[in-house]
């Protein structure tokens, strides 16, 4: 389809301002800018249309089953979107004077209360934006913890070879080294290789839990404790809190700090790639060095500072608060069962469908699948199923991840999707892997229904072109 | 699998050529082929270190980023800036897209003629 | 009621059954007995819809709202067309995740094409990335970008934004790069006996923090003539009048994409923009959107340069963001459509008239003057001897005043204030300082 500026025609445009109604004030002239930017010329009639056309290209958990491991792509409430839609919260200014904003304040309150009851953790900052943005802060609170006491040697962070990439990436930004712990061949952590690595230098452990294979670690207080012994701390990335909200806390595993996505465990949209919003909780000792909230003002003398503008992604909070408060005391553990119960139901159709599970028995609220069998047997991997499952409607797992398992596909239902929609899933994949045996090629193929076929990304990424180039003229 | 007889090879996967005190270096038809096509190549400036054993680059394919290691201690005396743009001949002719050429060297990592090197590809592969 | 599950009980009995387990406590095996909770959550009971509307409906009516709002600072009050934020609102567009299924992602990925090429449009720069968390993050990656093994400080200056010079302090206080503040001198940037073949880059803002036009060329040069980067910290709102930061020398542009579209919030969510020189273009953190076409040559979009991320390069990634803020990119997407090039002027336009009438009418009173010399954009400060009565006079008639600065006031005039408002203002001001006037 066009893009907006191929739509362009000069002159067209809409009126939205009225004439100025104060004398005209030239801009000085050396800074006036000499060449107008190109944007879009276009009547609003026409514009609409454009971003419908877009919306239609587009893909959300409103078209379909999103079962995107490590995502936790759940239902979208409606209410949150009304309720972030308020004027009362949408006209607020960041700095408005504080009488006047009582009722930010207080919703940011509620869900910091709302948030260290259910991680167990004893305070919160709402300013991360994002789960990756949380773990940057986080580690900050760790090293600036460890500096405070004088001891500067601890430059190491200990991560699973099973973590998100964003783990060892914020560890480097945080300043720290990173070490690799190696996984057992049950998917979870090595203990003997933890209490190996673990030493002078250890600043601290990052560890999701369950982990990324969708393992509950079962040593979970018997690893806090070797980590704790070293002398380090111990970070829980909440990217799979929802198998367990309600049910355990991190904070009585263990664990001395945190970050949550509100955009995966706590219902918010993923707007197709964000806002989201990453709080960050920890025990009240590393307290001091928190970022400042926004009824704490801006921290004290020992914080780590801002890590960001302002206060939070407020409107993510605000619908995040809804959820929490139609949740209340119970629904935490529910949605938790439920997801735990979903994804076992659809490992177990899939495995009987004769897929073979990376690892076997019962898992959390996520499974990964390895198709290294498939590859072998039928040349098909697990791309090409991936890709197969679009042409049914259907958004594929997380493709080869977590590392340690080839050609993985990792499922993560999430406890809003009804029982039939696992049933025609499973049926989908059962389809597809009959072709994988009957008819190799139709997969290599696959999509064959949508807008594009696959898209040529070493072309993209040897000559990038990554904004549109105007004819001359 | 090309193996060129005249050149020297690293156990990562490095080929090395010393020609009056400069030694070149790039990476084996063995490496271009198990990374998949080459999407860009990061190299040093000209005058920085480089030290044996140390990655000194990395090469990207779409999905996927390998170190590139030096077999030498030395100093950057030259990087084949044609591959920024054309990333590709690592792919179509490895050994001729070299990545880098080193002077001023001090030390030289163990390395393997080619039949050695042979011997180590077909123990990857097996 | 409070949780959102569709299967009803007796069909998640069934789904136990089919698994052979007894019920929820067969799920938790795994889950040691001494960290498993053994009842509810210390948290109010679960509400219904009605019951979770009117609390939040509560908590807003906290809040007060200021019809006028003559305060920026970071956040600027500007009109938003009703097509910006309907459009915006799409389900399709809220509920994805990020574009990795490109086949079923082209939406999406045509409208953050569309977004980095109106970001490089405004700012006169070769590439954009698809955002990231905010305007002071994206500073603060801007200034990691620049970094190199020789070149590990940064100078900053001390007119840009308090939020961003904090939110650089703690990145660089992460990485590990030294962090010079520049001295304000009259309002403005002075990086006389500060840069050094140490120094990777500088950090501007324009309009600075104080709303004055920085000599922007002048700085890039400075910059540039030590060997360092020239980061433009910019208000997008303003580029369609004032010069591109590439046409005046900025290697890398950044700021606060709020002014096109997006709600005050209170702060968030924002749009932090980036865009960078070509030689810059592959040290963009973050999702970079990218064109290339399918087997059968139609023109397809794709997430691009991956293997500069996290997800592939780990602990070797220059930055760990992978969220961002999609769909307030689009947001400003479509504003800026809406408005155009011509729209877009008359909001730089107006901004500017207003906020130089509502200047001008101030100083007419007496105690009451612009603080710095020099052209100002659309906001200024003014010394004036009671900043906290005006501010208090001022909010009894609902107008939100300047940000209080010691012993003045910031204050920020947008397109949408009209002059009967300004006046109202001044009226007020005059009232409140009438024993000088």
């Amino acid at each position: 389809m066009e893009l907006i500026f191929e739509r362009s025609r000069p002159g067209r445009g809409s009126q939205i301002l009225p004439p100025p109604d104060v004398p005209a004030a030239p801009i000085p002239a050396e800074h006036a800018r000499k060449r107008a930017p190109r944007l879009p010329e276009i009547g609003e009639s026409d514009l609409s249309r454009h971003y419908q056309a877009l919306a239609r290209r587009a893909f959300g958990v409103c078209d379909g089953f999103y079962p995107l491991g490590s995502c936790t792509m759940k239902y979208n409430p409606k209410l949150g979107e009304e309720m972030a839609a308020l004027p009362g919260f949408t006209g607020i200014h960041p700095l408005q004077p504080a009488h006047t904003v009582k009722g930010c304040q207080l919703a940011m309150a509620q869900t910091e209360y709302a948030l260290s009851r259910i991680t167990g953790m004893d305070r919160f900052t709402l300013q991360p934006a994002a789960g990756a943005h949380g773990e940057f802060t986080g580690l900050l609170l760790i090293k600036a913890w460890h500096r405070s006491r004088g001891d500067e040697g601890r430059t190491v962070i200990l991560v699973p070879d099973s973590a998100h990439g964003t783990n060892p990436a914020s560890a480097a930004m945080a300043g720290f080294t990173v070490k690799n712990i190696p996984s057992t061949a049950e998917g979870l952590v090595d203990l003997e290789a933890l209490r190996a690595a673990c030493g002078p230098d250890t600043a601290g452990l990052m560890l999701t839990n369950p982990n990324t294979v969708g393992l509950f670690e079962r040593d979970i207080l018997e690893i806090t404790k070797i980590v704790h012994d070293a002398g380090g701390l111990v970070y829980y990335d909440g990217a799979n809190l929802n198998a367990i909200m309600g049910v355990a806390r991190p904070g009585d595993m263990g664990f001395d700090v945190c970050h949550l996505n509100l955009h995966k465990t706590f219902a918010t949209p993923h707007g197709g790639g964000g806002p989201g919003s990453g709080p960050v909780g920890c025990k009240e000792f590393l307290a001091p060095f928190l970022p400042g909230s926004a009824l704490g003002g801006n921290g004290g003398e020992q914080s780590i500072g801002q890590v960001r503008a302002f206060h939070a992604n407020f409107l993510v909070v605000v619908r995040a608060l809804a959820y929490l408060m139609t949740l209340g005391n119970s629904g935490p553990a529910e949605a938790a069962r439920g997801a735990v119960l979903n994804a076992n139901y659809l490992k177990k159709k899939l495995e009987e469908a004769g897929y073979r599970s990376a690892f076997p028995g019962l898992c959390m609220h996520e499974f990964v699948l390895t198709l290294e069998g498939l590859k072998k047997e039928a040349g098909v991997s697990a791309l090409d199923v991936a890709k197969a499952m679009l042409d049914a409607g259907i958004h594929p797992p997380t493709m080869y991840f977590p590392l340690i398992v080839h050609e993985a596909l990792m499922f993560e239902p999430t406890e809003t999707e009804a029982p039939e929609t696992l049933d025609r899933a499973a049926e989908v994949l059962s389809e597809i892997l009959r072709r994988a045996h009957e008819d190799p090629e139709s997969l290599h193929a696959a999509p064959v229904s949508t807008v594009i076929g696959r898209p040529d990304e070493t072309a993209a990424a040897r000559h990038p072109v990554v904004r549109y180039v105007f004819p001359e003229g | 699998m090309n193996i060129p007889e005249e050149l020297r090879y690293a156990r990562t996967h490095e080929w090395l050529k010393e020609e009056g005190g400069v030694f070149t270096v790039g990476l084996t038809d063995f490496a271009q082929h198990s990374l998949g096509d080459i999407v860009f190549v990061n190299l040093p400036q000209e005058g920085d270190p480089v030290t044996a054993g140390e990655a000194f680059g990395d090469v990207e394919s779409v999905k996927a980023v390998s170190d590139v290691v030096s077999p030498v201690t030395g100093v950057v005396k030259a990087v084949n800036e044609s591959l920024l743009d054309d990333p590709a001949q690592v792919n179509a002719d490895p050994y001729g897209a070299w990545l880098i050429q080193v002077e001023e060297v001090t030390d030289t990592d163990e390395l393997l003629d080619a039949a050695g090197y042979e011997a180590l590809c077909a123990g990857e592969e097996a | 009621m409070g949780n959102f599950l569709p299967a009803a009980p007796a069909e998640r009995e069934a789904q136990y059954a089919a698994l052979g387990l007894s019920g929820p406590a067969d799920l938790y095996r795994d889950v040691p007995e001494a960290v498993r909770l053994d009842g509810p959550l210390d948290l109010p009971a679960p509400k219904s819809e009605l019951e979770v509307r009117r609390s939040m409906e509560a908590l807003a009516g906290q809040n007060v709202r200021f019809s006028t709002i003559l305060r920026g600072a970071g956040a600027y009050d500007h009109y938003i067309p009703a097509a910006v934020s309907r459009i915006a609102a799409k389900e399709e567009f809220v509920t994805a995740y990020t574009p990795y299924q490109a086949e079923i992602s082209q939406g999406v990925l045509q409208s953050i094409f569309e977004f980095q090429t109106m970001i490089c449009e405004l700012t006169g720069l070769d590439a954009a990335n698809a955002s990231v968390y905010d305007g002071a993050s994206a500073a603060a990656e801007a200034v990691a970008m620049c970094r190199d093994r020789k070149r590990t400080k940064a100078v900053v200056s001390g007119a840009a934004h308090p939020d961003v010079i904090a939110t650089i302090q703690t990145y660089c206080f992460g990485s590990g790069m030294e962090v010079v503040l520049a001295p304000a001198r009259e309002g403005r940037t002075d990086l006389t006996g500060l840069l050094d073949d140490g120094v990777a880059c500088v950090y501007v803002q324009q309009p600075n923090f104080y709303g004055l036009l920085e000599d922007g060329a002048a700085l890039a040069d400075q910059a540039h003539a030590a060997g360092a980067k020239l980061i433009a910290g910019v208000n997008p709102a303003t580029l369609g009048v004032l010069e591109a930061p590439g046409a005046w020398g900025a290697d890398i542009a950044v700021g606060e994409g709020q002014p096109l579209g997006l709600p005050l919030s209170w702060g968030g969510p924002y749009l932090g923009f980036m865009a960078a020189s070509q030689p810059l273009m592959r040290k963009l953190p973050g999702r970079i959107v990218g064109q290339t076409a399918d087997a059968q040559g139609r023109r397809a979009f794709v997430l691009t340069m991956q293997a500069r991320e996290q997800h592939i390069r780990r602990e070797k990634a220059s930055s760990n963001v992978c969220s961002n803020e999609a769909l307030c990119a689009l947001t400003a997407s479509v504003y800026l459509s809406l408005m155009g090039p011509a729209g877009l002027m008359q909001v730089g336009e107006q901004c500017y008239a207003k906020a130089h009438y509502l200047a001008d009418e101030l100083c007419k009173l007496q105690g009451v003057k612009l603080r710095y010399p020099g052209p100002f954009f659309h906001e200024f400060v003014t010394d004036l001897p009671d900043p906290t009565d005006v501010l208090a006079g001022l909010e009894a008639k609902g107008i939100l005043g300047g940000f209080p600065l010691k012993g003045g006031l910031l204050w920020c005039v947008t397109e949408k204030q009209t002059r009967e408002e300004l006046d109202r203002t001044v009226a007020i001001v005059k009232e409140v300082l009438g024993i000088w006037n």
